[in-house]
């Protein structure tokens, strides 16, 4: 059993020999954080344990030698390609041919909104030519334009910005 | 002429030929017929602006389900105006009963009859508003007029709906 001993710190990076333990630290630009406390396990000894020195950490083993990397920090959840691509508008144009009532039913219907709400956005279209009825994912964007031609409504697609 | 819903049937009584007669040709007068305005009318652009990959994959895959939702609509209007039909009564009254689980189709084959209708005559706004104006006349105040009754028709439609 060979326990890991706490080695000196070497260079930055590079690989030094330390007699029969190889020693390799790198100091990352790019820090993909990852929790190791302890491991691989071998014969119930650890062979490898990381340790923090002012602001790094260091990992030890005596097989794979040491790897540093800058002070682990909280990976933030990165946004999704989706959320990158936020927002995509829906907005509907007027048209004189449909009815205000058919309008507003189909907004109520597509939307899930109230009365109320559906006919502000409908008046809207009336009286400014066009209304933004929802914001949001490119995809699901889509899937409304799509049903409101369902319903034979001007409504398009549009890229904030 | 009268309409009414009762027992969810919607009850159009006292058609006189000239009004059957526009109601019968709600599904032909919803075929856009290779007429460009009244075909980019139905199956408009999904996007303003340049995004060619948008609308071809739309064109592709939206366009045909879309055809295929007008047509089952106009089909079951023209299932429904069967009724009127037949020689022996075709100067009497009509009455012409709609299932009110068809309402959906009805809406959708009168709207898709008066969009078409007015992108082929390219009716302004005005003149759509006009709903005094007489049927007599050319034939553009016939398509007219033809608009306009399709508009009441879904009106009531839609009233029923909401009284539901």
């Amino acid at each position: 059993m060979i326990p890991a001993k706490r080695l000196k710190q070497g260079p930055i990076a590079g690989i030094t020999d330390a007699g029969y333990r190889s020693r390799f630290e790198l100091k990352a630009t790019y820090v993909s954080v990852f929790s190791m406390s302890c491991g691989p396990w071998q014969d119930g000894e650890c062979l490898a344990r990381s340790e923090e020195t002012q602001g790094t950490t260091r990992v030890l083993s005596e097989n794979a030698g040491t790897i540093t990397t800058a002070e682990p920090t909280i990976e933030k959840e990165t946004r999704s390609e989706e959320e990158l691509d936020l927002p995509w508008y829906v907005v509907v144009h007027n048209d004189p041919v449909n009815l205000m009532s058919y309008v507003t039913m189909v907004f109520q219907r597509v939307f899930g909104y109230p009365r109320e709400k559906a006919e502000r956005h409908m008046l809207e279209v009336h009286h400014k030519g066009r209304s933004v009825l929802w914001s949001g994912m490119r995809e699901r964007a889509e899937l409304y334009v799509q049903q409101l031609h369902g319903y034979l409504l001007l409504a398009t697609l549009e890229k904030a910005g | 002429m009268e309409i009414c819903q009762r027992k969810g049937v919607i009850e159009i009584s006292e058609l006189d030929p000239f009004l059957s007669e526009l109601l019968r040709q709600i599904p032909a007068s919803a075929n856009p017929g290779g007429a460009p305005a009244a075909e980019q009318r139905l199956f408009s652009r999904p996007i303003t602006g340049r995004e060619s990959e948008i609308c071809a994959e739309w064109k592709t895959y939206v366009e045909p389900e879309l055809r295929r939702l007008f047509q089952t609509a106009t089909q079951t209007v023209a299932a429904d105006l069967e009724q009127l039909n037949g020689n022996e009564k075709s100067f009497a009254n009509r009455t012409l009963r709609i299932p009110s689980k068809h309402a959906d189709a009805w809406l959708s084959a009168l709207n898709q009859a008066r969009l078409v209708i007015a992108a082929k005559n390219n009716f302004t706004e005005n003149e759509l508003n006009d709903h005094f104006r007489s049927p007599i006349g050319s034939r553009r105040d016939l398509s007219l007029f033809q608009v306009n009754f399709y508009g009441f028709l879904q009106e009531f439609i839609l009233r029923e709906m909401w009284s539901d």
